[in-house]
């Protein structure tokens, strides 16, 4: 087992000071890029993830379009500077292709895609810092992005990680607890209906950890859908406010 | 490179799809399984005598090559102390009518890493016994090919690398003043623990039925799958792929891989006597 | 049983009603709830519930007036921007009711790229390489734009543009523009001086930005009766 440069858990204590259940602050905000359709802004802690939407809009080559229902293309990418350590390569690595799949896969079950044949949605999502639980966060930011575009879809779609700390379940991986811990969980979970469709794992859980750790990233995945109820609410009520002025 | 729907050849008709899934509704399958049944699995090790390990793994028609060559690498600075596993997947223009020449694309690279994940976090392999010195490990190239795919390609890759793993015999390392060089006249088995074999059992939903080893047909079908990979008591990999999955389904799921990684791991261990 | 209340903003996956109500717009229904698909206002009409989104794109139908650029000359025809998610095209018998002889007339002396056309769409048709076909010669006032603006605003909000009954495109005429409204998000106007001009493009921000929000109508009034006081359109 790899060494922390500090310990990851003291009397209940992670080692930024937070309890096992507890998110790090999290801000978020919708329509930061004018010229997309839709987007967002989400950090969890010192992760930051920005995404963009495109479309639906024509389907560029045609002939890879599908004549049934919508094309999705996402992209998850880090930005050079957003890791501590060294540079990273820009290219797309194999971890990065792996994610945008699996971010796809997240989003397709709460996309009417259905509803636009021979056409196309683009999500972008670029981690310009990352500090753990960067899919989970880009998850939330591209939902977030669709329904700002107006993409028609059945609910949001919220990312949170779980993990496993010297035996203990803990929310939020921070890119320490994410490096040192023992196994690692993200989950994307639409609140409203109950259903899971980012999970990944990795490390050795046992059955009711497995359990315990399904139920927190629920909890957590709740928590940060309130904060982004709020995001969205923002951008209609600071109209409604100044328009009372 | 982002990720983009599939499309192109992977198609099932509407007909075809609805016939699998009222199937699934009355709880039979289209060839014939129940929705817990696995297909005929079959393992032989040594398949190619040029690889340092090799195997071959049959899931119905879904077919698996997988091939380890040893060589001598650095240690990945935050494991000084033990040695590389590097798995990759080529999914062959021979292995369907929707597979295409060139580099892995996200299905190859993903399913590369699934299993690589399983691998890594089970302790099967004792990387520790992997280092040669301070600045020189083993690095264990794991190609997996497949061969045909009619369906569950992770279930079987797995099992392919495992044995291909269990049957490899590691060089001999040689110092000299040169430095270190692999000796193949002189070779030992790779170390590693049966008992802790990591078994991937993938998962499908067609409604809220849950079926096991879902074949080619029934994957364009699902309205979700998991892959769940388990080594003695713990759930060491998982990976959602299509769809989604309700917490009580997902509980339905994990129950189901448990129960099957016990079949999968016999035929496993029978294969390897 | 109804879950929402008269101009709440709802967002994706908010439960709307259960489907034994009466609800159109931007819903779905799942396990027997009407829920949204969309952010959305929620409107009670009659014994409905509407929830009419905020956001989203155009989706070309048969018979929209919409408001395009030409992008390319092709053989027979012009491709056109529409804002839509699938190509559009005008062909040149759609055009013109002039028989034109393509060996000897260049279409560009039609229509050329980066011109704007007031364009009906006759038919969408997936299984067409462009799959919008517009036509500028069934209906009034299609052709080409020769003068005037055009100003774009969100697909979603064009009904708030015409308003009930006709309502809020009424008001906006005491401007005295010239006005033609697009499905797609354009519009098309002639203002008799700029003046107009400018309280005609802030009076779309408006309607674009704060439909949300009680009393657009109104607000959009007192905006015309300063223009029309003789003062400036800015508040």
């Amino acid at each position: 087992m790899k060494q922390p440069p500090v310990p990851l858990l003291v009397e209940g204590r992670r080692a930024d000071g937070r309890a096992p259940d507890q998110m790090r602050d999290v801000r978020i905000s919708v329509g930061v890029i004018s010229n997309a359709d839709g987007s967002a802004m989400v950090s969890y802690g010192n992760t930051t993830a920005v995404a963009a939407v495109y479309g639906p809009r024509e389907m560029h080559p045609r002939h890879l379009s599908l004549p049934d229902k919508a094309v999705m293309r996402v992209r998850y990418h880090m930005a050079p500077f957003s890791t501590k350590d060294e540079r990273k390569n820009p290219a797309p690595s194999r971890r990065e292709i792996e994610i945008s799949k699996v971010l796809r896969e997240a989003l397709e079950p709460a996309i009417f895609l259905e509803q636009f044949p021979r056409s196309r949605i683009d999500v972008f999502v670029e981690i310009v810092q990352a500090d753990g639980s960067t899919r989970v966060a880009s998850l939330t930011a591209a939902s977030l992005a669709l329904a700002d575009a107006g993409v028609p879809m059945r609910d949001l779609v919220i990312g949170v990680s779980v993990g496993l700390v010297n035996g203990v379940v803990v929310l939020d991986l921070n890119g320490l607890e994410d490096n040192y811990g023992e196994g690692d969980m993200p989950v994307g979970y639409m609140p409203n209906l109950g259903r899971i469709t980012l999970l990944q794992l990795d490390g050795a859980w046992s059955r009711d950890r497995f359990a315990e750790a399904v139920k927190l990233a629920v909890k957590g995945a709740e928590y940060v859908y309130g904060k982004a109820r709020e995001a969205l609410k923002a951008k209609y009520f600071e109209i409604a406010e100044e328009v009372a002025k | 490179m982002a990720s983009i729907s599939p499309y192109g050849k992977r198609f099932i008709s509407y007909i075809r799809q609805s016939q699998i899934r009222r199937l699934v509704g009355s709880g039979v399958r289209i060839d014939g399984r129940t929705p817990h049944q696995l297909r005929d699995v079959s393992i032989r090790t040594n398949v190619v005598n040029t690889a340092d390990g090799s195997a071959e793994a049959l899931l119905g028609k879904t077919r698996v090559v997988a091939g380890v060559k040893v060589g001598l690498g650095q240690p990945f600075p935050d494991t000084p102390d033990e040695g590389v596993l590097i798995v990759n997947a080529e999914i062959l223009p021979h292995a369907s009518p929707y597979s295409e020449i060139g580099p892995p694309d996200e299905t190859a690279i993903e399913l590369a890493r699934v299993v690589d994940r399983g691998i890594r976090h089970s302790g099967f392999v004792d990387f520790k016994k992997l280092a040669i010195d301070q600045n020189k490990v083993y690095v264990l190239w794991v190609d997996l090919y497949v061969l045909n795919d009619d369906g569950n390609l992770v279930d079987a890759a797995n099992l392919a690398a495992l044995a291909a793993l269990r049957s490899t015999m590691l060089p001999s390392a040689v110092k000299d003043e040169a430095g270190v060089k692999l000796d193949r006249n002189n070779k030992t088995a790779l170390p590693s623990d049966l008992s802790k074999a990591p078994i991937a059992v993938s998962i499908g939903k067609i409604d809220s039925r849950i079926i096991v080893d879902p074949n080619l047909e029934e994957e364009l079908s699902l309205d979700g799958r998991i892959t769940i990979t388990i080594a003695q008591d713990s759930i060491v990999s998982m990976q959602k792929t299509a769809g989604y999955f309700t917490e009580q389904e997902l509980w339905q799921a994990v129950d189901l891989a448990y129960s099957i990684r016990d079949k999968l791991r016999d035929v496993l261990l029978k294969s390897l006597v | 049983m109804k879950y929402v209340s008269p101009r709440q903003v709802i967002f994706p996956g908010d439960p709307v009603a259960t489907s034994d109500e009466s609800v159109e717009g931007a819903v779905y229904i799942d396990e027997g709830k009407y829920r949204a698909s969309s952010i959305g206002l929620v409107e009670f009409r009659d014994n409905k519930i509407v929830v009419v989104p905020l956001e989203g794109s155009y989706r070309p139908k048969p018979g929209d007036v919409v408001i395009g650029y030409v992008t390319d000359v092709l053989a027979s025809g012009w491709e056109v921007d529409v804002r839509a998610p699938l190509a559009a095209w005008l062909p040149v018998n759609e055009a013109t009711a002039k028989y034109i002889d393509l060996e000897k007339t260049s279409l560009t002396s039609l229509l050329n790229v980066g011109d704007a056309v007031i364009a009906a769409v006759k038919d969408v048709d997936l299984t067409d390489e462009f799959p919008v076909m517009l036509t500028l010669r069934e209906g009034e006032r299609l052709g080409k734009i020769e003068s005037g603006l055009v100003v774009e605003l969100s697909p979603v909000k064009v009904p708030r543009v015409i308003g009930k009954k006709g309502t809020m495109i009424s008001t906006i005429s005491e401007l005295g523009c010239d006005v033609i409204v697009g499905q797609n998000g354009r519009i098309w106007a002639k203002c008799p001086g700029p003046e107009a001009e400018l309280a005609l493009l802030q009076v779309i921000e408006k309607i674009d930005r704060e439909s949300h929000v009680a009393g657009l109508t109104d607000r959009v009034r007192a905006l015309i009766e300063r223009y029309k006081g003789g003062g400036s359109a800015r508040p």
